[in-house]
């Protein structure tokens, strides 16, 4: 990596000035992403920003929503009995993360300000139609993907929470790995609760997490396997790469929403 | 205290320091004064270079040198020689173009080193190598074989016409013409050997060192020092060996990968002298995957011809294989000597004909890696078998059965130049089939089914050939190096041992298995023998580690060296005993006057030598200590049967190993424990290449799996439990009856998980699929033959 000059602000609006004041800073959460970036020089900041001291770890559970703080580790949300409770396909998700290490470092505030194409917790976000709160504003997850590595936050915007409504009563996630790196090459999250019946598919898409609007309509109608296994999936827009071609994914993401959809019984 | 000698399942010695952190690792060295070296790469696959201008990173801050192939044109250093010359069939030697250390005019693979920077730290290095400025002219490349040898195929060398290294063949063309003129039914088979990369754990690394009187010191990642400095020394540098000390300490891997002479050793020794600092390189992972040499990387074409009750008649094979950009230290053999010579495997095929086309690319050189050309021979040979089976509705093991070498016939002369000494082909996988319980098979295909699942069963009975040699036969091959080992074994005054082998070990486990072996034969316990390997300074000539040659050859070095210290040590405790030299009888540690009970310690005996106070001084030099070098007769063959269950998830293509079983024939056995280890990790780089690995290029040149995050290496969950046995025929020619087993699980496995995968797919009419079967593959055959199912 590159030489960069390192700050760790003790208050959020502290850290929103360290990132404002200077064009080339990064903000840093758990860094499973971004220090192996900056390892291989694909990023040159001036300034890391680490966030690790705002105090925005953490999980609250109230009468119609789950809080979760964004630099919550995904080894604190797998292990949690509120979600495990609340939304078990969101405990799972976190469980299937990286490996035991990545999950001890990771955190949901990090995955979901990187957008990477192939992470996990935007299916479950747009799926749950949760809200990301920043230290702006709350924006709505159908608002906050904007296309691969791209989110609505701005420079100096800060993920200090994330709210996923409840009652949940059905939620579930299937992935199936990209065999070398094991990142979802087609995760696929279904979900009832207060957003209506959702599928959101990351890995898969050119511009990282979409909906399925067929599947959701049949499973609205009808919330079992059968009732989607039949909706093909246009390969149009997805991935193709050495692993799997477009028409390979959109197969698997049938196959996998039908799985997610039993696994939520 | 516990048995230990030969046969005993004694815990690794080494493995203690090595589970601590603890191991001695090139890059664990550092010396005072020590300076880094950082090398730019090509990061296109074929281009002209019209200008390479340092003078921005010589100025950069913290920067000692930078230095060009120029550089070193100037200074007079050789290019990288090759140790094997092949001739093709019109008696012409190969293609054999320059290979300079630093690009010269013209890079032709991504990874291929350009200029090295030379720094106070790694990061300055690293700073001022994005400093160089390279003007590149780009040229078309070519990565595909077949696309290479096409006519107006992109050049790789301009003076290598149609890019064609060699075209060599072997055999008797005209009986397997016949055989085919007359033959009841023939059955034709084109498959892919995919390219691997090696990824031992520990990446390569390279401290140079020059002392102020001009004596140089190399720490490699090697698996044959000796070998280094010889080649380096004497085609690279023009450094006489008293004056070149090359070391291999602990080495974390190698799989063949560190066989070679690579440009960074040369670099870093160079430099160290222009200097007069000590220079390390460690390689990043990234640069492993552009630089270590890769392996296989075959297109083939087989047929065999057989009567109509199946026995093979003869055998016809025409084979490409990539060599890469340059040729590698010993990738010339590979395709040749160390595959065409096995296509015979354990059939008694009684004629075969084998082309081989070498063929340049823009490409990582290809060379040896974990098997070496026995793979390609026995993925080759046992899915033809396999697909005979499918063609002519004969039971795959019934065919086998009637083609088998019977176990009386050994000696056994194949119609590709091996003699095979011993084996029993019948014997291994009859206990293989047990120890699978492939009788059980159709009752678990039947679950599997009712869970959806698709279950296959597939089995490989195969044979190879390790410790390659005789040093003459080699030499008249082509071999420019000789392949014998050495032991020199130390006797101390008070009887401790400590033995000097040229075998190098790098995760093989010599220190237990070699220390066994002597203790065994001199009769002292284990914990007073000390195993040294891996130093030019300390060790005689020796040739190394590679083709599983280390107990079969080096462990036989050391009997010889042990014969010598027992011949001396009965004349010495004969002078003691006074007693006629004949008397005297050597049996678990004791020099004993035969027929009395008069007899002396080995140690009293080594006590005598060093301090000669009542010693047959005029007959006899003090001291107990030996040298042997020996080369072998001949190969040794290991062999043996591999049978591999998979269960297919038709909806994914997702292929999971559920059972393996090997059964291996790898002569005398000294340490069981570190024979399964060697057996399950061949295994699981088996079933590596036949579902994961691969290493993808597009078609210019480009690597589009450099690192772990597109490479597929297999992993814990990828492997099922792996059941391991022997058993032995004993190698006829060697002291030790020892034949090798490093390489057996990667050469018998890949055929027996492939065979399994399209036994589980034959009900949607697959014949044949390659190397790796990744989901997809296997997905895009179910999804294209389901509608011909429906139809039917």
């Amino acid at each position: 990596m590159y030489d960069f000059a390192y700050q760790k602000p003790a208050s959020v609006a502290d850290a929103v000035k360290l990132l404002a004041g200077d064009p080339e800073a990064k903000a840093v959460a758990g860094g499973q992403t971004f220090l192996p970036v900056l390892k291989q020089r694909l990023n040159k900041p001036s300034l890391v920003v680490d966030l690790a001291g705002l105090g925005l770890s953490g999980i609250k559970q109230s009468a119609n929503a789950l809080s979760i703080g964004a630099m919550t580790t995904h080894a604190t949300v797998a292990r949690s009995a509120e979600v495990k409770k609340a939304i078990p396909g969101l405990a799972q998700l976190a469980s299937w993360i990286g490996d035991n290490q990545v999950r001890h470092r990771g955190t949901i505030g990090g995955s979901l300000a990187n957008n990477d194409p192939s992470a996990c917790y935007p299916a479950a976000v747009l799926a749950l139609g949760a809200t990301i709160k920043t230290n702006k504003r709350a924006i709505k997850a159908d608002d906050f993907f904007q296309g691969m590595f791209t989110t609505a936050l701005e420079p100096d915007e800060i993920i200090t929470e994330v709210e996923f409504p409840l009652p949940v009563e059905k939620s579930a996630y299937e992935k199936f790995r990209q065999p070398a790196s094991r990142y979802a090459m087609v995760g696929v999250f279904v979900a009832k609760g207060p957003a209506g019946v959702r599928v959101a598919v990351t890995g898969a898409g050119q511009n990282g997490v979409f909906r399925v609007a067929d599947m959701e309509a049949a499973l609205a109608k009808s919330f079992a396997p059968d009732a989607i296994a039949a909706i093909k999936v246009s390969p149009e827009g997805l991935n193709s790469d050495i692993h799997g071609s477009a028409a390979y994914r959109a197969h698997l993401i049938t196959v996998m929403a039908k799985r997610a959809v039993a696994a939520a019984g | 205290m516990a048995f230990e000698g030969i046969g005993a399942a004694v815990k690794r010695r080494e493995d203690g320091r090595f589970l601590a952190g603890r191991g001695h690792y090139v890059d664990d060295m550092n010396r005072p004064g020590q300076v880094y070296a950082y090398i730019r790469r090509s990061d296109r696959p074929h281009a002209r270079i019209r200008n390479i201008d340092t003078s921005a990173a010589a100025a950069a801050p913290g920067v000692i040198a930078v230095y060009t192939g120029a550089d070193m044109a100037a200074d007079g250093i050789g290019g990288l020689p090759c140790g094997w010359q092949i001739h093709s069939k019109d008696g012409s030697p190969m293609a054999e173009p320059p290979h300079p250390v630093l690009a010269i005019d013209k890079v032709r693979h991504v990874g291929d080193p350009i200029a090295v920077v030379i720094a106070e730290t790694r990061m300055a290095a690293k700073d001022a190598a994005e400093l160089l400025v390279i003007d590149f002219e780009d040229l078309p490349g070519v990565a595909d074989i077949r696309a290479a040898i096409a006519a107006g195929a992109p050049l790789v060398h301009d003076e290598v016409a149609g890019n064609i290294c060699y075209d060599w063949h072997i055999g008797d063309r005209d009986a397997v013409e016949a055989a085919f003129a007359r033959a009841k039914h023939v059955v034709k088979l084109d498959l892919t050997n995919n390219r691997l990369i090696p990824n031992a754990m520990e990446p390569r690394a390279a401290l140079g060192e020059c002392d102020i009187a001009g004596h140089y010191t190399l720490s490699t990642t090697s698996q044959n020092p000796h070998v280094i400095r010889l080649l380096m020394g004497a085609f690279v540098l023009h450094i006489p060996e008293h004056k070149l000390r090359v070391i291999a300490p602990d080495v974390g891997g190698g799989f063949g990968s560190k066989i070679y002479h690579y440009a960074e050793e040369a670099i870093v020794t160079w430099s160290a002298g222009k200097l007069k600092r000590p220079v390390k390189w460690t390689a990043e992972r990234s640069e492993s995957f552009m630089s270590d040499a890769h392996g296989r990387d075959h297109v083939s074409h087989a047929e065999m011809a057989l009567d109509e009750d199946g026995h093979f008649l003869a055998l016809r094979v025409s084979t490409l294989a990539n060599m890469g950009a340059y040729l590698s230290t010993f990738a010339p053999s590979v395709p040749t000597y160390l595959y065409a010579t096995l296509l015979a495997g354990v059939y008694k095929t009684p004629a075969i004909y084998a082309e081989v086309k070498a063929v340049f690319t823009n490409t990582v050189p290809v060379d040896a890696y974990r098997g070496a050309g026995r793979p390609e021979a026995a993925f080759l040979l046992e899915r033809l078998v396999d697909t005979i089976a499918n063609d002519t509705g004969i039971d795959r093991i019934a065919l086998r059965r009637a083609n088998f070498i019977p176990a009386d016939a050994y000696p056994y002369q194949t119609p590709v130049a091996l003699q095979y000494d011993s084996g029993n082909h019948e014997m291994t996988l009859a206990e293989a089939l047990k120890a699978a319980d492939y009788a059980g098979f159709p009752a678990r295909r039947a679950e599997a089914a009712r869970r959806g699942k698709l279950r296959g069963i597939g089995i490989s009975t195969y044979l190879e050939a390790c410790g390659i040699a005789p040093s003459h036969v080699a030499g008249a091959l082509g071999a420019r190096a000789g392949l014998y080992e050495v032991a020199n074994i130390r006797v101390h005054p008070t009887g401790s041992v400590t033995v000097f082998t040229g075998s190098h070990s790098h995760g093989q486990g010599h220190e237990t298995t070699m220390a066994q072996l002597v203790a065994d034969q001199l009769g002292v316990a284990l914990d007073q023998v000390e195993i040294v390997h891996g130093d030019t300074g300390e060790i005689p000539f020796g040739m190394g580690t590679y083709g599983s040659r280390s107990l079969a050859v080096g462990g036989s070095a050391m009997v010889k060296a042990m014969d010598k210290i027992i011949a001396k040590g009965k004349r010495i405790a004969a002078h003691l005993m006074e007693a006629a030299v004949e008397d005297i009888e050597f049996k678990d540690g004791a020099f004993r006057v035969a027929g009395t009970d008069k007899s002396k310690a080995l140690a009293e005996i080594s006590l005598a030598a060093y301090v000669p106070h009542n010693y047959p001084i005029e007959e006899l030099e003090p001291g107990l200590e030996e040298t042997a070098f020996y080369d072998p007769k001949n190969f040794t063959y290991p062999g043996g049967c591999h049978v591999c269950e998979v269960e297919i998830d038709p909806e994914t293509g997702v292929t999971k190993v559920v059972n393996f079983a090997a059964v291996d024939d790898v002569g005398r056995v000294i340490n069981p424990m570190i024979v399964e280890g060697q057996v399950q990790g061949g295994v699981a780089q088996g079933i590596g290449q036949a579902l994961l690995e691969s290493a993808a290029y597009d078609a210019n040149g480009q690597l589009l799996s450099g690192s772990f995050m597109d490479y597929t290496m297999p992993r814990a969950d990828n492997l099922p439990n792996i059941t391991v046995g022997t058993e032995i025929t004993l190698c006829t020619h060697n002291p030790l009856g020892s034949k090798g087993c490093g390489e057996v699980g990667a050469i018998g496995s890949p055929p027996a998980v492939i065979n399994a995968v399209v036994d589980a797919l034959k009900e949607y009419g697959v014949r044949h699929i390659d190397m790796p079967a990744t989901a997809e593959r296997i997905w895009s055959i179910i999804a294209a033959n389901r509608p011909k199912m429906a139809a039917e």
